[in-house]
């Protein structure tokens, strides 16, 4: 799959959390979210950006919730 | 074939005045206060003639043959028209009555042709009964120059000009009940009674043909007529059915019960049931007439396989095609892996099919990857309602719209897609309630006949959730919040954290305005009239649904109800209008990779172990791919095989050619349809599927209500799409050995809480039954969320509007926007397949006057509408059904490729794709 396609679809997810007063909150309803909606190879494949340059594209909220997988 | 009287007072219309007991032919009957006497008489079981009488009807006391005689009284007072009394003695049969109805029936048939051996409502006509039962033995009087038994409209022309049912006005009798019902029933005031005295007839419009008229062929007018005046082509030709067969209808999702009437195997007509209680007798034009598909010499009845797409199709039997398919995916899972593999099932399949499926997915395939057709339609429905309400599933039924003071459409055009509910809802507006239409399209309901929308938010496509938004500010800053309900029913934190959100000036009608494009006004005017304005409904289709923003407009939606009190009663709620006949079921059944039946996650180790030890199979606790990451995935190589049941995802799915190159990817693609369809094209294994006419199952509507589907005529092909599922099972080594699909629906019964009450056998004995059906509700839940809601307490979330990725730039000036006309359905497979193509032949795209202007474009001129993935062609209409910046087309018709251009867009919690927001460029010329 294309990592720039999970990459967009991840941060959508995270402008929608981003919204939340609580930031602890966001961060963990949208590693919620991925992990119960996302079939492993995608998690795994969104994962494995984490460290490289592509990491820059994802919204912090969402950085932190992967990091969190 | 008369229909029996199946409709019994309802005891929830007893008013304020209670009820009263009086005496009819000496029977003893207790019936509320002003029920008419004629009613009354049917509970008394005392049947008093009639002609302008029917089912569904307001009294109209023209016939004259209900006279009757009441103790005390002068005169002879028609009986639908006299309410009941307390102590009233009604006599039904006297000999100066017996002479009043000869007498009326004299005249009525000195104007009648005294054809009746010949005529085609032989067997199944009220005037010929009601001759029968007052005693007619002889007609003295002629009109004009014609002798008694002629019609002076002998010589008059019929109509045939509908494909459907013929118009022969030398049969009617001006009863009125066609023109009364198009006008109470349906709402359409597309008829009327033209001329005077015997020179009255029904006319069509202004004296056009039914064809040219305003009629939408719903066929209540064909059903009301006492007599052959209207009547169906099919009786003309085939006579009078011999039995009949209670079933459900295959399109849309209000679910109407029909009763199928046969003649051997074959189909004579469908008949709206007075007793469904979605549809209440009424129907449109698919439901009603549109069933010869089933029947279409397209049809494919023999599997096929093909090592290559580009191989001609060879017959095989069942037995050989189901082992080569076996064959080939574990071959695949072999090579490629176990989660290499999966099924699309479609919400035009029943509960059993679709349960069948994911389970074979989850026991024989070993894997999650299994995804309904829903995906790209109400998927957001069922995230954002559960994250709420704590259940994905509309509050009411659809009855409950009668108890509405305040009705909110947004993003759905019932006129088209839901018509039979339509029908109700326009009924309820012409009683007075209110109407907000919220919707880029001015969509029939903004104004027509006797309905007009109080409010139309006509914005841009893509900003549903800055109006709701915008809308939530309005109800917080002026105080509009139903602070005793939200105090008792919602959570304290989520509802403050809403609250500080709605309130700030950011959500502004004002600040919002420039995005929407709907003036601040209007906002702020609807907002205060559907938080102040009594028992307010929301009604919402696809046009929520399928944005980038889908699941963000849905849980908008569901704050606006609570913050409002407007759950948990008649009259009120949250009411996803679902597309297809069994959207909800096949979302019901466990159909989405991530839950098994009952909208249980997988990873929940309690449900899962009850599905493990049930099935005899471990399942995978992590989700599985959804349809856009299957073609993703086929893309990069780790999926390779797929099972699609009666879905067609190259011409439905968005961006076709991404799907075509997905498809082209996989190794062995096995299609069941009735069709072959555009996807078929691209398969490698076709398994000939069966008609909802010819397999027994359940369909669930989008009120929640399950009801019975029959076989009414054997499969063609040889076995219903649920043996065929099973067979494939067994071939894959994983045994499953029901005999009936009433055993699949045990089983579904024993392991789904929602569904522990349900079994064919309550299904017959109550019709019909809305989920959650268990010890708690044995009869069904009509009204969810009632004391509290099913999580609880309701969770307001935060809605921020974020503007969709897919931007009009001056490459892509215009926004394109798609959806469906009354009569055809989807991608029409089954509606182009029937005469309702002479109804709309053709998708077409519909532009502004001002953007058609500024590019030469002029009415029927062929056009090219561009976006970034795709190209197509439509003829073009222009229209002010559009704003200026907006196009809108249907994609009914495969050559028209509404898809080629729809672009992967997708809501971001669901993936159900944008099909609602499209920048294109149209330019004249092909």
């Amino acid at each position: 799959m294309k990592l720039d396609k999970l990459i967009s679809m991840a941060n959508q997810i995270g402008a929608f959390f981003e919204a939340m007063p609580d930031r602890e909150q966001a961060v963990a309803d949208i590693a919620n979210h991925l992990q119960k909606t996302w079939e492993p190879r995608m998690r795994r494949e969104i994962l494995a950006c984490l460290g490289t340059a592509d990491e820059e594209a994802l919204k912090p909220l969402v950085r932190e919730a992967l990091r969190r997988l | 074939m008369n229909a029996p009287n199946e409709i019994r007072i309802d005891p929830r219309k007893v008013g304020a005045g209670g009820t009263v007991t009086l005496e009819i032919d000496g029977v003893a009957v207790t019936v509320p206060a002003g029920t008419p006497l004629l009613r009354a008489g049917v509970e008394a079981g005392v049947m008093i003639p009639k002609l302008c009488d029917a089912e569904g009807l307001k009294p109209f006391g023209s016939c004259r043959l209900c006279l009757v005689e009441v103790e005390g009284r002068k005169g002879y007072p028609s009986s639908c028209t006299t309410p009941a009394e307390a102590g009233m003695k009604v006599r039904t049969q006297s000999p100066q009555l017996a002479k009043l109805r000869r007498n009326v029936m004299e005249l009525y048939i000195s104007d009648h042709p005294l054809d009746c051996l010949t005529c085609a409502a032989n067997g199944d006509c009220e005037l010929q009964d009601m001759a029968g039962v007052v005693g007619l033995r002889e007609v003295r009087y002629g009109v004009g120059d014609a002798k008694p038994g002629e019609n002076h409209f002998t010589a008059a022309t019929r109509d045939e000009s509908n494909p459907y049912f013929s118009y022969d006005p030398a049969k009617c009798i001006v009863c009125n009940r066609c023109v009364r019902a198009c006008e109470e029933i349906q709402g359409s005031f597309a008829i009327t009674i033209t001329g005077r005295g015997f020179g009255s007839r029904v006319t069509a419009g202004q004296g056009e043909t039914f064809m040219a008229s305003d009629c939408v062929s719903c066929g209540a007018c064909v059903k009301a007529c006492p007599t052959a005046t209207l009547v169906e082509k099919t009786v003309i030709e085939m006579g009078q059915a011999e039995r009949r067969v209670r079933t459900t209808c295959a399109y849309c999702g209000v679910g109407c019960a029909f009763d199928a009437e046969m003649k051997g195997e074959q189909v004579v007509r469908m008949v709206p049931a007075d007793a469904g209680r979605a549809n209440e007798g009424h129907a449109c034009v698919k439901g009603r007439f549109a069933w010869g598909y089933a029947t279409h010499p397209d049809r494919i009845t023999k599997p096929m396989i093909r090592e290559r797409i580009t191989d001609p199709w060879r017959e095989v039997g069942w037995e050989e095609a189901l082992a080569h398919t076996a064959r080939e995916f574990r071959r695949i899972q072999h090579k490629h892996g176990t989660n290499s593999v999966g099924a699309i099932v479609s919400s035009r399949c029943s509960n059993e099919e679709d349960y069948l499926v994911q389970k074979l997915v989850r026991a024989a395939f070993g894997n999650n990857n299994v995804d309904t057709c829903a995906r790209v339609c109400h998927s957001p429905t069922g995230y954002g309602l559960k994250q709420t309400l704590g259940e994905s599933a509309g509050t009411q039924t659809f009855r409950s719209i009668e108890h509405a003071d305040v009705i909110v459409v947004i993003g759905a055009n019932p006129s088209d897609a839901h018509p039979v509910f339509a029908s109700r809802l326009k009924r309820r507006v012409r009683e007075g309630a209110k109407l907000i239409v919220i919707d880029p399209r001015a969509i029939d309901l903004v104004a027509s006949p006797h309905v007009r929308a109080a409010h139309h938010l006509q914005l841009r496509p893509g900003t549903n959730v800055a109006v709701l938004s915008a809308m939530a500010h309005v109800i917080v800053t002026d105080n509009l919040v139903d602070a005793e309900f939200v105090a008792a029913r919602c959570e304290t934190k989520a509802y403050a954290d809403w609250r500080e959100f709605a309130a700030r000036p950011e959500n502004s009608p004002e600040a919002l305005e420039a995005a929407s494009g709907v003036p601040a006004a209007e906002v702020r005017a609807a907002a205060r009239l559907y938080a102040t304005g009594g028992n307010a409904a929301i009604y919402y289709g696809l046009g929520v649904t399928e944005h980038a923003q889908g699941s963000t407009a849905v849980i908008a939606i569901a704050n606006l109800a609570m913050a409002t009190g407007n759950v948990g009663r008649e009259g009120v709620g949250v009411n996803p209008l679902r597309g297809q006949n069994n959207v909800q079921g096949s979302c019901d059944m466990g159909s989405f990779p991530h839950e098994l039946p009952g909208y249980r996650h997988v990873s929940d180790t309690t449900t899962r172990s009850l599905f493990e030890q049930a099935w005899g199979v471990t399942i995978q606790p992590e989700p599985g791919l959804r349809i856009p990451n299957m073609l993703d995935a086929a893309l990069d190589g780790s999926f390779r095989g797929l099972y699609c049941q009666g879905e067609d995802p190259v011409q439905s799915d968005p961006n076709t050619g991404h799907v075509v190159a997905a498809l082209e990817a996989m190794e062995c693609v096995v299609v069941q349809d009735l069709f072959l369809s555009e996807t078929a094209k691209y398969a490698h294994v076709f398994l000939p599927g069966s008609s909802f006419l010819e397999k027994d199952g359940t369909f669930t509507n989008a009120e929640r209500r399950i009801s019975r589907v029959r076989r009414v005529m054997p499969p063609l092909a040889g076995k219903a799409d649920w043996e065929v599922t099973q067979d494939l099972a067994n071939a894959l080594g994983y045994p499953m050995a029901y005999t009936h699909p009433s055993e699949i629906m045990d089983e579904i019964a024993r392991l789904t809480p929602t569904f522990a009450g349900v079994s064919y056998d309550k299904l017959e004995r109550l019709g019909s039954i809305q989920w959650p059906c268990n010890a708690a509700a044995p009869e069904g839940t009509p009204t969810m969320h009632v004391d509290s809601f099913v999580r609880g307490k309701g969770r307001f979330l935060p809605t921020q509007y974020v503007p969709t990725e897919e931007k009009v730039t001056r490459r892509f000036p215009l926004l394109l926007t798609t959806g469906r006309v009354l009569s055809q359905y989807n991608v029409g497979a089954q509606t182009r397949r029937t005469a309702n193509t002479d109804f709309y032949a053709a998708d077409r795209l519909e532009i502004h006057p001002h953007d058609a202007e500024e590019r030469g474009i002029r009415e029927g001129d062929r056009v090219a509408i561009e976006s970034r993935v795709g190209r197509t062609v439509l003829p073009a209409t222009v229209t002010e059904r559009v704003a200026p910046g907006v196009v809108y087309t249907t994609f009914h018709f495969p050559e028209s490729g509404a898809n080629v251009i729809t672009t992967e867009n997708s809501d971001w919690a669901t993936n159900c794709p944008e099909y609602k927001v499209t920048a294109v460029q149209v330019a004249r010329g092909s």
